[in-house]
């Protein structure tokens, strides 16, 4: 497959981005978290954090340390190499209860897509997803992976609260929301499980990388596992291999 | 009891911040931290405590403190207009005993926004992934997770009088001075245009202005054909995006970490202290540098926060005065001890 070429993009003195495309598709995805672990593994002076995207590597540093272009022009170099992909070694199954009060849009999402809610439920279970970028609000998952099928344009306007642990789809990208806050996304479910503890260790359940599958799960289940998370148990399972 | 400061009266917006939350934008949490990254080096420094301790900002606020259970060494810097100590006249931009039971007045700053009042030893709120600093948003870190409000008392980590009294030049908030700006990382999708108005226009600070970012009024920058959405990516301290109102937006320290809206330029590190004190109706011009001199400035200011220390002048006079208001003699042996 072809690729475009990296585009090195500035961000002021502290920061710059290196764009893969325009587009949300596996095939950037895969060549952002390549170069993400590409740049993890060199130890390059001044080079403080990294934020992967769907289509860009946003690179922080440190200008006591770093010329930022000069380091800006390293990076680049080494985005244009080819890049072996990173398999993705964790695999998290999340349980999900869909529709009721825990997917309030389900019914309106099967309904735009001319779709039983089993079969949105069954499609939108159905792929494993991998975490492409957490971001806007900490630990805010965004999935790469969702059926082309199933993608609509988010709500002209935003609800003002939606519950932690949400999990929704708005345009071709689905999440898991991590903490409560106003969304103009599509409500299809809710999982227990809590991906942003500040006081457990790890603080973010899911990183950059991760695959995700979810598992529907009966809402007979919801308060027992909701009780377990409270208590500090992992809902979700974590395969690695 | 341990010493703490006790905040009697409060009018607009206090927080605990010391150097910032690092390590976590990947997991979509912004550094928080100062808004004045100088103002409050300088405070802590003023005390002798590590420039990033935890020190209170107050943004465009007015405080009464007492301190209870001991007495405490305090400094205000940035932007400050009167302070009072148990009702007489005192001195921003250097240090001071606050005794046990006496208080401490701050007034609402007449100029600027951000305020630091730091107390020798840092207070002693606990550290939430590795920092003090609040962010909110996350409720995170600060006092309980949340801004500060009336009736909060602020536990001090060490109650340290002992220095001498310093004091530092006020630091100017250059009210008039152009910010500067690298062009990009999307300056791309604007037209001509767009970038003539962003840099050739003055915009005003809105009334939606916090620790997230200032959302500007002003001439309406125009979008290219490629419209007010990009793929959402990754934003930084200063990014300026651009949404469909046309009206720029700067992000600060609490920012959202990834937006949709694409960016038109990001103000340089150097700047964001001035662009933090403006306050909301005061006037912004943007000016573009390029990266070579955006460093250069980044450096430049290091260089500044750095030498504080070395620019610490002991008080002249101070001895007389606190002698004569028989002040805790702590104080006044060190000031002697510097003779």
């Amino acid at each position: 497959m072809t690729h475009d070429a990296p585009r090195l993009l500035p961000c002021g003195d502290t920061a710059f981005t290196i764009e893969f495309g325009k587009r949300i598709d596996a095939h950037l995805s895969a060549r952002v978290l390549a170069l993400d672990a590409v740049l993890a593994a060199s130890a390059l002076p001044g080079l403080l954090e990294t934020v992967p995207t769907y289509r860009s590597l946003t690179v922080h540093l440190d200008p006591l340390r770093a010329d930022p272009a000069e380091l800006g022009r390293a990076v680049l170099a080494l985005a244009g190499e080819p890049l072996a992909a990173v398999p993705s070694t964790r695999l998290w199954r999340i349980p999900v209860v869909y529709g009721g009060e825990f997917g309030i849009d389900l019914e309106a999402v099967a309904a735009h897509h001319g779709l039983a809610p089993g079969t949105l439920i069954e499609r939108h279970s159905a792929p494993e997803y991998r975490v492409a970028m957490i971001g806007f609000l900490p630990g805010y998952a965004y999935l790469e992976g969702l059926d082309p099928g199933l993608a609509l344009s988010r709500w002209p306007s935003p609800r003002p609260l939606t519950p932690a642990g949400t999990i929704s789809i708005g345009g071709a990208q689905a999440l898991v929301a991590s903490i409560a806050a106003p969304s103009g996304w599509h409500l299809l479910g809710r999982t227990p499980e809590k991906t942003f503890v500040p006081e457990r260790d790890p603080v973010f359940l899911l990183r950059p990388g991760d695959r995700v599958r979810f598992v529907p799960t009966p809402a007979a289940r919801w308060d027992a596992l909701a009780a377990a998370a409270e208590a500090g148990e992992l809902v979700a399972e974590l395969c690695e291999g | 009891m341990n010493a703490h400061l006790h905040l009697a009266r409060l009018t607009g917006a206090a927080s605990l911040q010391d150097g910032g939350r690092r390590g976590y934008l990947r997991f979509g949490l912004s550094a928080s931290g100062p808004m004045d990254p100088l103002a409050f080096a300088a405070a802590n420094r003023l005390v002798g405590n590590a420039p990033d301790a935890a020190a209170l900002e107050l943004g465009l606020a007015g405080a009464s403190l007492r301190a209870e259970g001991g007495a405490a060494r305090l400094a205000l810097a940035g932007a400050t207009s009167g302070l009072r100590l148990d009702g007489e006249p005192a001195a921003a931009h250097r240090s001071f005993i606050l005794r046990e039971g006496s208080e401490l007045r701050i007034e609402r700053p007449r100029e600027g926004v951000f305020a630091y009042l730091a107390v020798s030893g840092g207070f002693a709120a606990r550290s939430v992934m590795g920092s003090r600093a609040l962010h909110q948003r996350a409720a995170l870190g600060g006092l309980d997770g949340r801004p500060l409000r009336e009736g909060d008392r602020l536990p001090l980590a060490a109650s340290t009088t002992g220095e001498a009294e310093h004091g530092l030049d006020p630091i100017p908030l250059e009210p008039a001075a152009p910010i500067r700006v690298v062009l990009g990382p999307q300056d791309d999708h604007f037209p001509q245009a767009g970038l003539a108005t962003f840099l050739g226009q003055t915009f005003t600070v809105s009334n939606r202005a916090d620790r997230m970012g200032y959302q500007l009024d002003g001439p309406e920058i125009a979008h290219g054909p490629g419209g007010f959405n990009i793929i959402s990516d990754a934003t930084v301290a200063g990014s300026v995006q651009v949404p469909g109102s046309g009206r720029p937006i700067v992000l600060l320290a609490d920012r959202q970490t990834t937006g949709g809206y694409p960016k038109i330029a990001t103000v340089i590190s150097a700047d964001l202290r001035r662009i933090a004190q403006r306050r909301p109706g005061e006037t912004v011009r943007f000016a573009a540098v390029d990266l070579a001199t955006a460093t250069r400035l980044a450096r430049e200011e290091a260089a500044r926060i750095a030498a504080l220390s070395s620019r610490l002048k002991p008080v002249e006079g101070e001895a007389e005065r606190l002698m004569a208001a028989n002040l805790a003699g702590a104080a006044v042996d060190a000031l002697r001890a510097e003779d």
